[in-house]
């Protein structure tokens, strides 16, 4: 198993999506032969249950389920006692949804934008660096080790409004203090802070993964025709990064839109709803002050569902577009 | 000789960047100053991210009075166990991070037996709509977790099975993302071996335990290594499953540090430290698969 890419890209092209050629097995007799296809495919569906009940049982039934809740009204403990058709999705024409809905919007691009601009800028540096380069990849990595509540309670300690660390470094600075948390303004961006430190790392891996499998000949020619330094990254780099920028793109996006660790630990959602993102609205609606309203958080939940799904037919568009002449 | 003088160039050590000539031309104070500029560009932007890293261990080790002091105390006079110790007292960390072990341990080990079993079906056994079922199961990829919890809580409770081990993890005994990353390995196996194999009688479970399992091991750690640290840092569903502090998982006993006690920083900043322990331990040393699991939708 030495080099997967090469082994990948020179065998049989692999085109995506089709199965495997089955081993051509020369197999004597027409009804032996028949037998023991019909035991092959037995075994295949043997080796596939396990997976296929679990994303029956915990996936494509609750889908169902989901649908269902979404469409009726519950008593005070959740049980659906009546059928409300779509009321629960109508409810959502109003301003207070329509705020959930911006804040998720201005959460994804508070994440997505300074995190992949970031992760671009750190793997572009690090392209110069001649030695040590390695070392410092690992290095930029490191958040990926922290979870979402490990690195949500390490900021709540420098947000925190008594004895924060970020004030205090901003009072040494001569600087204001800056109402981290508890302002509306403020509470969200300081949320986008911690994600985008948690995800760097991540987009710092699968940029630099796609920088190495630019093929040497393209930087050598680049460099004997002159270009170094910026203008090398300009004009070959980045353009040569487009698959995997696109996929940090999405993968983000989607990542963003299922934030929920970071705003249930550091904010709960507030002040003043200025938090409360589509995913920590359904929470709310379904689990927290023990409301069980399961079937508006089911309604939210088929519409977070469709904003995701959305983003993964894109991307899959995209990038079966790009597969053919890349 | 020009060549002669390569093997003592620091820059031949990366050959494949071109390294002696990079040295030769261009040299001068602009260039000087455009090094400068980058370690410095570096520099700018390692800080903010290796600051938390270093802090969580740094605050955890001191005094309480340090982390009251304001402004605050960057670096601590000594290594105090005070945090560690009362963060212990204040949550069942121990519990907390056994109850993460196993949850952690099951999913991994039953993903990575599920996506070996199904993946080897893809590419091995020959079955009508194949294609299909596989275009299913990456299918099932698409589906956020948020949008499958309420059903699967209530399915759970329902089953008496809130509050458990079984609760915590049954819906990730399976996964289609191992099965994705195993199938694409499998396919790299040669076909000849597998032939010879078959011709010899070897049956199938056994050819794929005693031969493909073994000569799979990168990618078999690269998916546990990724699932290991998924499921050790999950948050919505233990916190939605589990009720009593003797099953709650590491994550959640975080929480209930802050907001168990009045936002003491140090016990946060302990516990925190104690969490990551694990998880930074992989990151360090098994970087080499976690950028093969993470980057597998990324690079072809």
């Amino acid at each position: 198993m030495s080099s997967p890419t090469i082994l990948h890209g020179g065998g049989s092209g692999v085109p995506s999506g089709t199965a495997a050629p089955a081993p051509a097995a020369s197999t004597p007799a027409p009804r032996g032969r028949r037998r023991e296809r019909g035991r092959e495919a037995a075994l295949a569906w043997a080796f596939l249950a396990p997976s296929v009940a679990v994303f029956a049982l915990f996936l494509l039934y609750p889908l169902g389920r989901t649908l269902y809740l979404s469409l009726h009204g519950n008593d005070i403990i959740g049980r659906p006692d009546r059928f409300v058709g779509l009321s629960h999705f109508a409810e959502m024409a109003t301003p207070e949804f329509g705020g959930v809905l911006l804040t998720t919007l201005l959460f994804t691009l508070g994440v997505v934008v300074p995190g992949v601009v970031g992760a671009l800028a750190v793997v572009l540096l690090l392209e110069g660096v001649v030695r040590g380069q390695r070392l410092l990849r690992g290095a930029f990595a490191l958040p990926f080790a922290f979870s979402v509540a490990s690195a949500s309670v390490i900021f709540s300690v420098f947000y925190s409004p008594g004895n924060s660390v970020l004030n205090g470094i901003l009072y040494q600075l001569g600087l204001d203090q800056v109402p981290w948390l508890t302002s509306q303004e403020m509470a969200l961006w300081s949320v986008c802070v911690t994600t985008v430190w948690m995800n760097l790392g991540y987009g710092v891996l699968v940029l630099a993964a796609g920088i190495g499998s630019i093929p040497k000949e393209i930087n050598e020619a680049a460099r004997i025709d002159g270009a170094t330094g910026p203008r090398l990254a300009r004009d070959v780099t980045v353009p040569m990064l487009g698959p995997q920028l696109f996929f940090l793109v999405v993968i983000s996006t989607i990542n963003a839109l299922q934030s929920f660790g970071q705003i249930h630990i550091l904010t709960n959602g507030g002040p003043v709803g200025s938090t409360t993102t589509l995913v920590y609205s359904i929470y709310q609606y379904a689990f927290a002050y023990g409301t069980s309203d399961f079937g508006r958080a089911s309604a939210q939940a088929l519409v977070l569902l469709l904003v995701v799904l959305v983003c993964t037919a894109v991307q899959f568009g995209v990038l079966e577009r790009k597969v053919h002449y890349a | 000789m020009t060549a002669a003088p390569s093997t003592s160039d620091p820059a031949a050590r990366t050959p494949a960047r071109g390294g002696a000539p990079r040295r030769g031309y261009r040299h001068g104070p602009g260039r000087l100053l455009g090094r400068a500029a980058l370690y410095l560009a570096l520099a700018v932007l390692l800080v903010p991210v290796l600051f938390p890293v270093y802090y969580v261990f740094a605050g955890a080790l001191m005094e309480p009075r340090e982390l009251a002091s304001f402004p605050p105390r960057l670096v601590p006079d000594g290594l105090h166990p005070d945090n560690l110790l009362a963060a212990l007292e204040a949550v069942p960390l121990l519990r907390m991070y056994g109850n993460s072990l196993v949850m952690a341990g099951v999913i991994t080990v039953s993903q990575l037996v599920t996506s070996a079993l199904a993946a080897y079906a893809f590419v091995f056994l020959r079955f009508r709509g194949s294609a299909v079922v596989f275009a299913l199961f990456l299918s099932t990829l698409m589906v956020p977790g948020e949008a499958t919890f309420i059903p699967n809580y209530l399915t759970l409770s329902g089953w008496g099975l809130a509050d458990t081990y079984a609760g915590l993890v049954l819906p990730f005994l399976a996964y289609a993302f191992g099965t994705f990353l195993l199938r694409q390995s499998f396919r790299q196996f040669p076909r000849e071996l597998y032939d010879a194999a078959r011709m010899d009688g070897m049956g199938h479970l056994r050819f794929l335990w005693t031969v493909l399992v073994p000569l799979s091991r990168p990618a078999l750690t690269a998916v546990g290594v990724y699932v290991f640290i998924t499921s050790w840092n999950m948050y919505f569903w233990p916190l939605i499953i589990t009720r009593s502090t003797s099953m709650q998982t590491l994550q959640i006993g975080l929480n209930s540090l802050k907001t168990g006690e009045a936002a003491n920083p140090g016990l946060l900043l302990a516990g925190a430290a104690l969490s990551v322990l694990p998880t930074l331990a992989l990151v360090i040393l098994g970087q080499r698969f976690i950028v093969r699991g993470l980057t597998a939708g990324a690079v072809r």
